[in-house]
């Protein structure tokens, strides 16, 4: 909430008074809902800083915790995100491998049989292809297979989904692959609350974790309260977020287009459709009762993520709205995807190819106009 | 913190000597890093490092050096060693990864040599042990639990097999030919070291005292299976074996066997990990990655290629085209070596060694054990389709590794006609007992479908679960009726 009150400030035309008023019930809220919203004094944290936090926390408060990956080490990681892990605590847990996915995959995988917490990063997803066959017959189902007997406490980490400009086999989501894997949980953080809390989480868990970040928010700034900040901060996997609270169209998404999301229900707001967003956060365990619950209240639904569209995160939540909600809905479900076909490199066909605001503010009104228009207006 | 004390005190010692190259401080104790020991005065390191010592060479007991330092050092050797492709030890060039000597013949490396890498082998065929060989003593009481051994793995192998013919199981994988491998090398272990197998190993689990019914059990995948039912016979799996479960797909314990070295070696253990693969094993990917790493690591493992000549009806022929597999492990910087696997004194006496390698040294090694797959691939494989009948009789029989240790034991006094005879009807009998026990064995309960899918049972597989009993509940003529609810 204070986010949409800063935001307000900077495009001017509210008046002070009012400002410090709702400043002053924002921060009394605080007080009492400390978890939800953020604090007065915020600082802002960039995700990448988050990240990096979060692993230098983990890795010190647990010597099982180690990092491998390409790049990880000398030079600070690919993207930065586990810079200076390496000068703190050294090659032996901070690992700069050879350039196999699948020889690092397979190594963590054996490592964590073996005891031991790694968390390998992949340069990007899409590189995890060449290892998926350890991520998916080794670590998802060995525990299963070996009837408990191997636990697999692996994190598998990196970005992933469209960057800006670099092609069809730097671009693809892997969220709706990944989260069809029993034996996996998949994780999709977008704010560094997100990333902080998810990660230490996803580090903490007996589990193999698949853990999908989105390089273009590395340097999104968030303001982080005081609990986030806490080294013992964590957040349940598995529970959604409502990023914003509203009553005549849900819309869910994760990662990257919880902030194209936001900026939707601004934009609807102002044509009076008040529209909830829900911020995944949990790709698998998908957090069902909180997108059938808001279902349940708005009636209306709409699935956005920039993965392809067959097979997708959207499709698997519509599936279960209508097991769970059919009476409830109003409108057909509105899935909005990236295009069906490889990330095309030009800005203006790769534009084109990913889910845009106006693509969300379009559904959203259709799934709103579809039937009696008296929801829309109210 | 011995591995890296143990480098420091080299250098420590050997920088005492060439105080003038260095301007170490008098310390007894210097920070960890990770240089070559065997530097020479000699040496200059390329580029910039030239003549400055490293700045990580201080005081301070937090610093850490960079392992990419060492392989400025990696082509050291090359100088001390006898130059054999004609390179003049006076002309060298500093490269990326060390010092090489030049030579103005251009010679191309053959890519087969004139003659093939030898084989190490103590007893003959005829279970003699050869003169002047050198081999690790076994004692009476190990000689015989390994012949033992290798006589129940046969003898359940060949139960089992028919099993699996008759209807009672639906599939088996044997090791027949290939005890000497399974037994020898579990012999030499001890039970702290971690083994990953491919899948025609049981032996290593028998050795470590896996019984025929626990055996049986995972077979018929009954209640008393450890795999709770999940997976296809031969699948076996034991913690308290140290014996990962077998896991399908190819290769892929090969860099799962380096992650567990890592564990174990960060841990300072007494112990490696062992893991095996086959001949067609070492096309995969995933081969080339763990050994690659597991050098550059400097991980415990120890890898043996069962080398049987097939990869199901692929030929070694059409497998590689290099001198077998014990010439990969020099392309990678692994010591390696060749052995008879059909002889069990052989197998025994170089995994011992390698295991002693692998854990004082700290470093990976590999053998490549040469033998014969003398039945088909599994119960799914007819192998006479795609080679002769003759050459499958000959290894059976003048070729068998039981008969030439046997020979050996029988040698020795050790064992006699009527031992054998008797254990061999005790482990029939046994077998067959513990098969009927495990058929007539409850099935593993409805519960086990949904758990260890993740640690804890999730909300959904709840509701699953709660579906599933109740439409048993109501529909029961569409359900088995042997699952225990």
């Amino acid at each position: 909430m204070l986010g949409i009150v800063r935001r307000r400030i900077a495009r001017g035309g509210v008046n002070a008074s009012i400002v410090e008023q709702s400043l002053q019930k924002i921060r009394n809220q605080s007080l009492i809902y400390a978890s939800r919203s953020y604090s007065s004094a915020s600082k802002e944290m960039t995700v990448r800083d988050a990240l990096n936090s979060a692993l230098d926390e983990e890795m010190s408060a647990d010597p099982k915790v180690f990092v491998m990956g390409e790049e990880v080490g000398e030079y600070q990681g690919a993207y930065k995100i586990t810079k200076g892990l390496l000068d703190k605590y050294g090659p032996e847990r901070v690992v700069d491998t050879p350039i196999t996915e699948a020889g690092f995959a397979g190594i963590g995988v054996g490592a964590a049989y073996h005891g031991l917490r790694p968390v390998v990063e992949f340069m990007t997803f899409n590189f995890s292809m060449q290892a998926i066959d350890h991520i998916i017959n080794s670590a998802a189902k060995s525990n299963y297979m070996s009837a408990g007997q191997i636990s697999v406490p692996i994190v598998f980490r990196g970005p992933n989904g469209a960057a800006a400009g670099v092609g069809a086999q730097h671009s693809q989501c892997y969220a709706a692959w990944f989260g069809a894997c029993p034996g996996l949980k998949v994780l999709a953080p977008y704010s560094s609350e997100d990333a902080r809390g998810l990660l230490k989480a996803a580090i903490r868990d007996p589990d193999p974790v698949v853990f999908l970040e989105n390089e273009l928010l590395y340097g999104e700034s968030f303001p982080v309260s005081a609990e986030v900040l806490d080294s013992s901060f964590c957040l349940p996997i598995g529970k959604a977020k409502i990023e914003r609270e509203g009553k005549d169209v849900t819309i869910t998404a994760f990662s990257k287009m919880v902030g194209y999301a936001l900026k939707a229900a601004e934009i609807l707001a102002k044509e009076g459709i008040s529209a909830e967003v829900i911020n995944l956060r949990s790709i698998r365990p998908l957090d069902r009762s909180t997108i059938n619950a808001s279902v349940r209240k708005t009636n209306r639904l709409v699935t956005v993520e920039e993965g392809f569209p067959q097979h997708g995160v959207g499709a698997e939540i519509c599936a279960s709205v209508v097991e769970e909600s059919f009476e409830y809905l109003d409108a057909p479900v509105e899935r909005i995807a990236g295009a069906d076909v490889p990330m095309p490199y030009a800005a203006n066909l790769e534009r084109m190819a990913v889910p845009q605001i106006e693509d969300i503010v379009r559904a959203a009104k259709r799934a709103c106009y579809r039937s009696v228009p008296l929801a829309a207006t109210a | 913190m011995a591995i890296w004390l143990r480098r420091s005190r080299n250098l420590a010692h050997y920088l005492k000597a060439e105080k003038g190259f260095w301007k170490v401080p008098n310390q007894t104790r210097l920070s960890p890093c990770f240089f070559n020991p065997e530097i020479s005065s000699s040496a200059t390191l390329t580029g910039e490092n030239c003549g400055n010592p490293p700045s990580f060479l201080g005081n301070s007991p937090t610093l850490f050096g960079s392992r990419r330092f060492e392989s400025i050092k990696a082509g050291r050797e090359e100088l001390d060693l006898e130059d054999e492709n004609g390179g003049h030890q006076n002309q060298a060039m500093d490269f990326p990864g060390g010092r090489i000597s030049f030579t103005s013949e251009m010679r191309f490396v053959s890519e087969s040599p004139r003659e093939r890498i030898p084989c190490y082998r103590v007893l003959d065929d005829n279970g003699h042990p050869i003169m002047h060989s050198n081999f690790v003593e076994v004692s009476k009481e190990e000689a015989l639990k390994m012949y033992t051994s290798m006589v129940t793995l046969e003898t359940m192998d060949t139960i089992l097999y028919e099993a699996q013919r008759q209807g009672r199981i639906s599939f088996y994988v044997t090791s027949i030919g290939e005890e000497a491998i399974n037994i020898a090398t579990a012999a030499a272990l001890t039970p702290h070291d971690v083994v990953l197998p491919q899948y025609r190993e049981p032996g290593v689990l028998l050795w470590r005292g896996f019984t025929l019914q626990e055996f049986a059990n995972q077979c018929l995948g009954n209640k008393a299976d450890y795999g709770k039912g999940r997976q296809m016979p031969i699948h076996y799996g034991s913690n308290k074996h140290n014996y990962f479960t077998v896991s399908s797909p190819i290769a892929t314990q090969i860099p799962q066997a380096v992650g567990a070295a890592y564990s174990l070696k960060m841990d300072r253990k007494d112990a490696c990990v062992v893991t095996y693969f086959g001949d067609g094993g070492t096309s995969e990917g995933d081969f080339h990655a763990g050994l690659n790493f597991a050098a550059v690591m400097e991980a415990p493992v120890v890898f043996i290629c069962r080398n049987n000549g097939w990869a199901i009806s692929t030929p070694v022929s059409q497998q590689f085209r290099s001198d077998g597999v014990v010439v990969k492990g020099k392309a990678y910087g692994i010591r390696s070596i060749r052995v008879d696997g059909n002889d069990a004194l052989a197998v025994y006496s170089a995994t011992r060694t390698a295991r002693e390698m692998a854990i004082t040294e700290q470093k990976p090694i590999l053998i490549e054990a040469l033998t014969y797959r003398v039945g088909h691939h599994s119960t799914s494989d007819d192998s006479t389709k795609y080679r002769l009948v003759d050459e499958i009789e000959h290894w059976k029989t003048a070729r068998n590794p039981i008969a030439r240790f046997r020979k050996w034991v029988n040698g020795t006094g050790w064992w006699s006609d009527e031992d054998e005879s008797e254990l061999r009807a005790n482990v029939r009998k046994q077998l067959l007992q513990a098969i009927q026990v495990a058929e007539k064995a409850e099935k593993p309960p409805i519960s086990d479908l949904f758990t260890d899918v993740y640690e804890s049972l999730p909300s959904n597989l709840c509701e699953q679960e709660e579906l599933l009993r109740e439409s048993i509940k109501r529909h029961p003529q569409d359900y088995p009726s042997d699952v225990p609810t």
